[in-house]
């Protein structure tokens, strides 16, 4: 054992005053949360990718002279030039100017589904909760049943009889994919409305509407905005799929999936036709997925460091 | 418990009635009679294949007709080929979907499961993100191209597997693995992210600290527990392999139910896309309900009971 001196211990002062103050910062929830996202890097660079691909989405067919829809007999299936930067396809449509082009509708797709998914699912997973009672057991069960139909098979079987295009196709979409929005919403707002701040409100007057949309959907937000990010590419998807089956957005319309879908049986001897699309596609969900990931991380505050 | 199946059952029944109507409207709200072809029938012979059918009954008797029917397990006939029915398509391409459907099923869970546990007990080291990153590209990448590209790949430039058809054991493996490689993905996060929560348990501290194995407690604590989120995602998973399937078979020239689908598809024969769809529709809902079941029993901390709200 070392001998320690008597002369080296000192008494430590309590000052009562230092204990009351706050050492950090005060951060609002949003601040705090936009803090934690921008240490993930994963999620940054797929944020990143997204600008990237949207602002493509919009400025890329107008960086080339050639259209998305007109066709060149004269100079189909042209590996990538100087003149066709991604090349041709079997038509002799510039492949750059449809991928961006497709960009737009793809991308549009899967907003537009994410949308109306949005404002469905939170009007009716909202009121089912707010109500409570019979209101919610009826809305729920309602929910329940139309839950248990297989969503893909719906999917096709309305995109089958109803006339195709961009408008069947996101009905075809959101006709059952708010479900699980408002399922979500519901539960959040189940356990946000016995909270002392609704009671307060109640009494200060506030009407029901202000209520649900003033104090509960924004304390909502969080997980909403998880569940958007996460819709837009299994949308995205859906639509590649459907192209696959011959049921995409009809000709001379470019949308990733059907180029893709066109590539693929162009893949053994035009694999530039199959490389551009099906590479946005995948660099898309995969935007969307490692941004979608990174905020539910950084608004679970049991992550928090 | 029984009490409980019983309402799922009710549901299921009435998500099928849903499923079932909607399919019988959507097909007389079709675009074209079943009849209208390139050529024009005459109108005699039409209104013979009407009769024949059934079409000129006032939809309501038709509607009860077709219910009933399916009720039979009768699933109508195909008005693009004569004589064919329904249930021929489904007798001769269903056992055929359901074995690669199975084989992609386990594939899925077994190497998802073992690259989700590999992650997880190295977490933050390579394995976890060489994992990782190959359950992110997993999940990115849409079936119908990583099902052309491994197809153009192993099969057809480096020939390790047969290009296409339904031959022999050696042509299921590379179906199987397009159709599972998505779930796979998706099992390994679940598997790490669920398998993270559990070790951080104060159990597997307990464990730990009794002096166990590592290999102990992976697999007698850990994993048992880690698995329950996989096991509630095989009611999905299932769903997932089945519309997968249309698309794989498809590519690889498969006789299954999926492609005999996609083909009803193109060739817009609306009995055979209905008839198809409501079969899949029970398959799928019994395969959840089946999956929901197996849940309750394997976790005890789930109570499956009646109705009753606040439980």
């Amino acid at each position: 054992m070392q001998q320690i001196p008597k002369e080296m211990f000192q008494p430590a002062s309590v000052d009562l005053s230092e204990a009351e103050k706050i050492s950090k910062p005060s951060l609002s929830f949003w601040k705090d949360v936009s803090i934690r996202f921008r240490k993930n890097k994963l999620a940054m660079f797929g944020l990143v990718l997204l600008f990237i691909l949207v602002f493509m989405a919009i400025f890329g067919p107008m960086m080339t002279p050639h259209d998305y829809r007109t066709n060149d007999l004269m100079n189909t299936n042209k590996p990538p030039s100087a003149e066709h930067w991604f090349g041709t396809d079997d038509l002799g449509r510039d492949i750059f100017a449809r991928t961006w082009y497709g960009a737009r509708i793809s991308l549009f797709i899967g907003v537009a589904a994410a949308l109306i998914d949005l404002f469905i699912g939170v009007l009716w997973g909202g009121i089912a909760a707010f109500r409570g009672g019979r209101t919610d057991e009826v809305m729920m069960r309602i929910a329940d049943i139309l839950w248990g139909v297989p969503y893909l098979l719906l999917v096709i079987l309305l995109m089958v009889v109803l006339e195709q295009g961009l408008g069947t196709m996101i009905l075809a979409m959101t006709i059952t994919g708010w479900i699980n929005m408002a399922r979500i919403v519901r539960g959040q707002v189940l356990q946000l409305k016995n909270q002392e701040y609704v009671l307060a409100a109640q009494t200060l007057g506030a009407s029901t509407s202000r209520i649900m949309f003033r104090h509960l959907i924004p304390n909502t937000m969080g997980p909403i905005l998880v569940t958007m990010t996460l819709t837009i590419p299994s949308a995205i998807f859906t639509e590649a799929f459907l192209s696959y089956l011959g049921l995409g957005v009809p000709q001379p319309l470019a949308s990733w999936g059907t180029m893709a879908s066109d590539g693929v049986s162009a893949l053994q001897y035009y694999p530039w036709r199959l490389f551009f699309p099906a590479t946005m596609i995948c660099l898309t969900i995969f935007a969307f997925n490692v941004v979608g990931d990174g905020l539910r991380d950084a608004l679970d505050p049991r992550l928090r460091k | 418990m029984l009490r409980y199946i019983g309402r799922r059952l009710l549901y299921m029944l009435l998500s099928l009635f849903l499923i079932i109507t909607a399919t019988f409207f959507l097909m007389r709200a079709a675009p074209g009679g079943p009849f209208s072809g390139e050529k024009k029938l005459p109108p005699e012979i039409e209104k013979n294949l009407n009769e024949f059918y059934g079409l000129d009954r006032p939809w309501y008797e038709q509607y009860f007709d077709y219910l009933t029917s399916i009720a039979q397990w009768d699933f109508g006939p195909s008005f693009k080929y004569k004589g064919q029915t329904v249930n021929d398509l489904i007798n001769s391409g269903f056992p055929v979907s359901f074995f690669l459907g199975m084989e992609a099923l386990l594939i899925a869970v077994g190497m998802g499961v073992l690259l989700g546990i590999i992650a997880a007990l190295n977490h933050n080291k390579w394995q976890d993100y060489a994992a990782m990153i190959f359950a992110v590209l997993g999940i990115s990448v849409p079936s119908f191209i990583m099902a052309s590209l491994l197809q153009y790949v192993l099969a057809i430039k480096l020939g390790v597997f047969p290009v296409a058809r339904w031959e022999s054991f050696m042509h299921t493996i590379l179906p199987a693995i397009a159709l599972a490689t998505g779930p796979t993905a998706f099992i390994a996060r679940l598997t790490r992210s669920s398998m993270l929560e559990v070790l951080s348990n104060d159990y597997i501290r307990t464990a730990k600290a009794k002096g166990l194995s590592r290999m102990q407690i992976t697999v007698r604590h850990a994993i048992r527990n880690a698995l329950l989120p996989v096991v509630s995602y095989l009611g999905p998973l299932s769903a997932g392999v089945i519309t997968g399937s249309f698309v794989i078979e498809k590519i690889f020239g498969i006789p299954g139910l999926g492609s005999h689908f996609v083909l009803s598809i193109s060739n817009r024969d609306y009995t055979v896309i209905m008839g198809v769809t409501v079969f899949y529709s029970i398959i799928l809902l019994a395969a959840i309900l089946l999956v929901d079941i197996a849940y309750g029993l394997i976790d005890p901390r789930i109570k499956l009971a009646g109705g009753k709200k606040g439980e």
